[in-house]
């Protein structure tokens, strides 16, 4: 599905990913674990085309296609989808609006006709729904003037709506509290399926008691330096990550 | 953002195109022959020469104003033909059957049917084309309840004694620099009336387009809602791409007489220059409104167009209990310049006005938003909100407010919130994330931003000013 050769990319003209590997089979869920400024956010950046995160080195290929051949929103009606760690607003732009023209660009992409207003709601509403989101949001402007909990369910109903390949989760559960957390975890866990994958960025093995991955990943100066299962999840939280920053000097 | 915003602001504009029409159109040149003519072609009663004659007189007195936020060449007065009519147009077509093809044809291409049946559903439809008025749809209909909608050169013919009381009433013919050279040169426009407690059956609209090269246009507009009356008014314009420059100086007075309400609504679409700068209209309107008691007046203004806008919609608010409204989307792209606004002068008690002003700038474009409230003496416990937005694409343009406020009643209650914001690379990015090309998403996070401006349009309106938006951003990410 996934597979990530030697990456290395700079931002401000800073490297920060020094010749990264990774790959990722179809229904794989992989947590990536790392101190901040890691460079856990700007490999999910690389990997979906943001402007600015600059590829020096290395390929990646997802589902047999050259990503750094497809523009940002070609990645995306791939299926490549980013749950984002700080959601910005767009004041105005009704949420349903905005979902509806990002459904109908994904499904124009796989050759099915656009839904219905009436279809869309429906399934909108379902979406919300599962994300305890009250569906009165879907009618307020995009992220505008949500709490930092309703971001992030928020982010969590685009992407059941867009049903992508790949879902990048950048810190999804931080600032959530317990019952929100839950939630979140819960439309993941109902999303994974044997064509999907999925990379859970986290600082806390807290939510990987809930999303339970096949492989934990340390993610320190730019590479990674440790693949486990979850039991190095629990292992990094008891001694952090100084003993395996080290290694990846 | 840069790069990814500067190659957005790439335009075509679709409503550029000539139409091969036969014209009859006068020398270029301005004195008081030009003026006799004009009003010879209109076969105008001798008041109504004497009164433009008296209005190009004070012109001659008058200097250009300079204190906008617009810079453009010295305009050569004399080098522009101040009339200009089809040749078909000579005698008047009684019927659209009459009308000459080509004419019928270019209103097609710019999606404005003339022919009643193909109209827009409850859309009443008056046509200006260079100086004359072509076509009024619905003129009969109307009629049955008593609502005058015609040609401006009409009703000065037909109801001189509405003409002499309310023409100027408004707008004075020396009121500023523009709006005298129109008094005394205008061609066209058009002519309501709405009865006593008539509520208007439908939409009221006026297509202006100016077609004729070195041609200007000088419209001139007058409402007048009797007591009780309600009405919908929405105006369009269109023009040609030219490298010359082109000046549109109109006058538009609204009356709203005792419990009246007025909703006037403009899409002005002028050819606004190519995106090196060169060519569009010079657009210098004086727009305003008298509200007598209780009474209601609305401007709602979406101005995609135009080199140059120079134009400030306002309210004087004489009745007690009045209300004046004032809704504004100005873009400006390429190396367009907008200096608009509205002035809410309060002169009645408890009169109230909403300023709602929302500009976007793109490209190198400039646009200002300048406001006007005055609370006079006269004004117990008078109210206004004015709420100022600007929206910048790319890092080229610029955004100016000119807020000013004259308060001399001290019950007065004045709110005023401005704001300034980018179209971000991170929304952009979001929206990119999602499926959605840059393009769209530019059109949707500026449409967004409108949104509490384009509510107050007629239905068919918003969503036509949406699309305009987006053609006008064209080429403002890539
Ligand atoms: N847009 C940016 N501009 C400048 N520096 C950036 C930008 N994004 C990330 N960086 C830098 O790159 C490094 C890695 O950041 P990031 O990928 O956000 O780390 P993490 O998500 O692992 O905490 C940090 O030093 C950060 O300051
Ligand atoms: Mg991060």
């Amino acid at each position: 599905m996934l597979d990530i050769h030697e990456l290395v990319a700079k931002v401000e003209g800073k490297q920060i990913l020094n010749g990264l590997n990774l790959s990722i089979k179809p229904g794989e869920v992989h947590a990536i674990m790392g101190p901040n400024g890691a460079g856990k956010s700007t490999l999910g950046n690389v990997l979906t085309g943001r402007a600015g995160y600059d590829v020096v080195s290395g390929d990646v290929t997802f589902n047999g296609k050259n990503l750094f051949e497809l523009e940002v929103e070609e990645r995306a009606r791939e299926g490549v989808f980013l749950a984002f760690q700080y959601p910005v607003e767009i004041p105005g732009v009704s949420n349903m609006e905005f979902l509806k023209a990002s459904v109908d660009a994904r499904r124009k992409h796989l050759g099915l006709p656009e839904l219905s207003s009436f279809d869309f709601m429906k399934l909108a509403r379902e979406c919300s729904q599962k994300v305890s989101l009250d569906p009165a949001f879907l009618k307020r402007g995009v992220n505008e003037g949500f709490s930092g909990g309703e971001k992030k369910r928020n982010e969590i109903m685009q992407m059941m709506l867009l049903e992508p390949r790949l879902c990048i989760l950048d810190e999804t559960d931080s600032g959530l509290d317990i019952d929100a957390l839950q939630v979140v975890a819960a439309g993941v866990n109902a999303m994974r399926d044997s064509a999907r994958s999925f990379i859970v960025v986290t600082h806390y093995q807290r939510l990987l008691d809930f999303i339970v991955p096949d492989y934990v990943h340390v993610l320190a100066n730019g590479r990674i330096v440790r693949t486990g299962d979850k039991e190095l999840a629990k292992e990094l939280e008891a001694k952090g990550y100084g003993w395996l920053e080290k290694e990846g000097v | 953002m840069s790069e990814q915003v500067e190659s957005l602001i790439r335009k075509e504009y679709a409503a550029g195109f000539h139409s091969a029409i036969e014209s009859d159109t006068l020398a270029p040149g301005l004195d008081e022959d030009t003026v006799r003519f004009i009003s010879a072609q209109k076969q105008e009663p001798e008041w109504m020469l004497e009164w433009r004659l008296k209005a190009y007189r004070a012109w001659r007195e008058m200097a250009e104003p300079t204190w906008a936020h617009v810079h453009y060449p010295e305009i050569d007065f004399k080098s522009i033909s101040y009339y200009s009519a089809p040749k078909s147009m000579k005698d008047r077509p009684k019927s659209l059957d009459e009308v000459d093809p080509e004419l019928i044809a270019t209103y097609e291409k710019l999606g404005i049917p003339l022919h009643e049946q193909a109209a827009l559903a409850g859309v009443a439809v008056d046509v200006v084309f260079d100086s004359v008025s072509v076509v009024t749809t619905f003129r009969e209909k109307l009629r049955e309840v008593g609502v005058i909608f015609c040609p401006i050169s009409d009703a000065i013919r037909e109801y001189p004694e509405l003409i002499k009381k309310y023409m100027g009433s408004v707008v004075p013919q020396k009121d500023n620099f523009y709006a005298a050279l129109n008094s005394a040169v205008f061609s066209d426009g058009s002519f309501v009336y709405i009865p006593k407690g008539v509520r208007c059956p439908m939409e009221l609209s006026t297509y202006f387009r100016i077609n004729e090269l070195n041609t200007g246009q000088f419209e001139r507009t007058l409402i007048i809602a009797d007591e009780g009356s309600h009405v919908s008014y929405l105006e369009g314009c269109t023009a040609p791409m030219r490298d010359e420059n082109q000046l549109h100086a109109a006058v538009v007075e609204l009356v709203a007489l005792d419990d009246a309400q007025i909703k006037y609504s403009t899409v002005q679409n002028w050819y606004p220059g190519d995106k090196e700068g060169k060519g569009g209209i010079y657009n210098f309107v004086t727009k305003r409104g008298v509200a007598h008691k209780n009474a209601r007046i609305s401007w709602t203004q979406v101005e995609t167009g135009s080199a140059v806008t120079w134009k400030y919609p306002s309210c004087i608010l004489k009745g007690d209990n009045s209300v004046g409204e004032f809704y504004s989307v100005a873009l400006t792209n390429n190396f367009q310049q907008a200096d608009t606004g509205t002035k809410m002068i309060h002169l009645g008690k408890n009169t109230r006005s909403t300023i709602v002003a929302k500009g976007i700038s793109a490209g190198r474009s400039n646009s200002a938003y300048r406001g006007l409230v005055r609370i006079n003496p006269t004004a117990e416990g008078a109210r206004n909100y004015t709420q100022c937005d600007s929206l910048l694409i790319g890092d080229r343009c610029g955004a100016h407010t000119f807020p000013y406020i004259e308060t001399k009643n001290a019950s007065a209650v004045i709110e005023h919130e401005a704001t300034t914001s980018k179209v971000s690379d991170d929304q952009l990015f979001l929206c990119q994330q999602r499926g959605l090309d840059a393009e769209k998403a530019v059109s949707m996070i500026v449409n967004g931003f409108c949104r509490e401006v384009f509510k107050e349009l007629p239905m068919e309106f918003a969503v036509e000013a949406g699309k305009l938006l987006e053609v006008s951003l064209e080429g403002s990410v890539g």
